[in-house]
């Protein structure tokens, strides 16, 4: 399993990075934690001529929270630095939830939250919470910086929004509003190590009665992006999420589904898991709230 | 294309030309003679090549080694204390049966290095957890589990 050889760059700073891929362009590949890249490029699906080492950024490191911008999450933050974050766990455990659930524990001390964004598959881990808690990616470029919001972020299996001249900076997660609740759910083959057979990414809002204000539902892995569960979230608005509002709930999103069968799961099952998934996510949200 | 590295294995500098596409993986085992890391899959889903890195477990098969310079890499010969005796975990594997054919102890003992360092009392559920990303196909994990606890206990009664 050796790799191809490629020119291997380690820019020093966010300016230097954005100069080389610009110099570059259809010929490099930016590297966080490698994961994912080594197995492709080991398999010769990628044969970049440069292979671009983002590890001695300073711009791209850390895990920080502020009152009013939320949470940032460094494109070097490791899985397993976001899972055990003190602040992650205190105000967005369902992100560490989701990072902890990653691949291995080897993995999670290599890979970062942001890889596996960018990496763009429909079943990442991370994906269907930061959807639901309404995340967006920086991309930064010699031209400057913009904001992608997550919902326009991911294009297709393994595509995302980044331009080629752009290295994703860091992931801002809003701070969660009061009576707000998440959850993730996930299901696969083994409880361990698997990649998600299905997964589920929810977040709900409730008035002080319970009645629910708003409410975003990611499905990950029944489609070719992770899919937004619409039908089941615009079902939600109005209603005080109990259980029976729940089940229904998680019919609708079974129905917004487009799974497909493949060795982790048929697609019946898939839908099946859909439903339970979305109705277990919907209820642990609702707890959430504290209403 | 080769680059001057510098590697700190085992408490061990070499300095090495290594072409940058060289995994950890490779430079261990084939410049350094350090086989007692292994090579399983090669794409870090079975754990038979992992490493330190600075304290964490790593898979050094999707390591490259130009990354890791200036970093403190054990690998399983850097845990026995000296020539007459073993780590207390490898201790542990050897009295509880948990190695068979032996291709994945390596491996299994570096991530139970890190687990332990981390948690020096873990349930069954958290060695198992901590071990998963380490495959067995001979021992069915039990006697591994056996030995993990046995470990956590006997460096429990260390400190």
């Amino acid at each position: 399993m050796s790799l191809p050889k490629f020119t291997y760059l380690a820019p020093a700073s966010l300016e230097e990075a954005c100069g080389l891929l610009d110099q570059y362009q259809g010929k490099i590949r930016t590297k966080a934690g490698g994961t994912d890249l080594m197995v492709r490029l080991a398999q010769r699906a990628l044969k970049p001529e440069y292979v671009m080492g983002i590890r001695n950024i300073p711009e791209l490191e850390g895990i920080s929270f502020d009152p009013d911008k939320g949470l940032r999450i460094g494109a070097m933050a490791l899985l397993s630095e976001v899972a055990d974050n003190p602040v992650v766990l205190e105000r967005y455990p369902m992100l560490s939830r989701a990072a902890k659930a990653t691949a291995t524990v080897q993995i999670r001390n290599m890979g970062t939250v942001m890889g596996n964004i960018c990496n763009a598959s429909p079943s990442a881990d991370n994906s269907p919470t930061l959807v639901a808690m309404n995340a967006s990616i920086v991309a930064v470029s010699s031209a400057g910086e913009r904001q992608i919001p997550i919902d326009e972020f991911f294009l297709g299996p393994g595509r995302n929004a980044l331009e080629a001249t752009e290295i994703a900076k860091e992931i801002l997660v809003p701070v969660p509003l009061s009576r707000s609740g998440v959850s993730y759910q996930k299901i696969s083959p083994r409880s361990k190590v698997d990649i998600a057979a299905v997964n589920v990414g929810a977040m709900v809002v409730v008035d002080e009665q319970g009645t629910c204000q708003q409410a975003r539902i990611c499905l990950g892995a029944v489609g070719p992006i992770p899919l937004r569960a619409t039908s089941a979230e615009e079902f939600l608005l109005g209603k005080v999420i109990t259980d029976e509002v729940a089940e229904k709930a998680g019919a609708l999103a079974g129905s917004d589904a487009s799974p497909i069968s493949d060795v982790r799961a048929s697609k019946e099952y898939r839908r099946l898991m859909v439903i339970i998934l979305t109705k277990r996510a919907l209820l642990e949200a609702r707890h959430g709230t504290g209403i | 294309m080769k680059q001057t590295i510098s590697l700190q294995v085992n408490g061990d500098t070499y300095q090495l030309a290594v072409n940058p596409w060289r995994t950890l993986n490779e430079v261990l085992r084939e410049d350094l003679k350090l086989t007692g890391t292994k090579l399983g899959c090669g794409t870090g889903d079975c754990g038979a090549c992992t490493v330190l890195v600075d304290g964490k477990s790593v898979s050094s098969c999707l390591t490259l080694a130009i990354e890791v310079q200036g970093k403190e890499i054990t690998t399983i010969e850097g845990m026995a204390p000296n020539a007459e005796e073993l780590h207390p975990i490898q201790e542990s594997f050897i009295q509880k049966g948990a190695i068979q054919c032996g291709f994945c102890t390596p491996g299994m003992i570096m991530s139970t290095a890190y687990l332990l360092n981390n948690n020096h009392n873990p349930t069954e559920q958290e060695i198992r957890a901590g071990l998963s990303g380490n495959l067995c196909r001979c021992t069915g994990y039990n006697k591994i589990v056996d030995a993990i606890q046995d470990a956590a206990e006997k460096l429990r009664e260390d400190k």
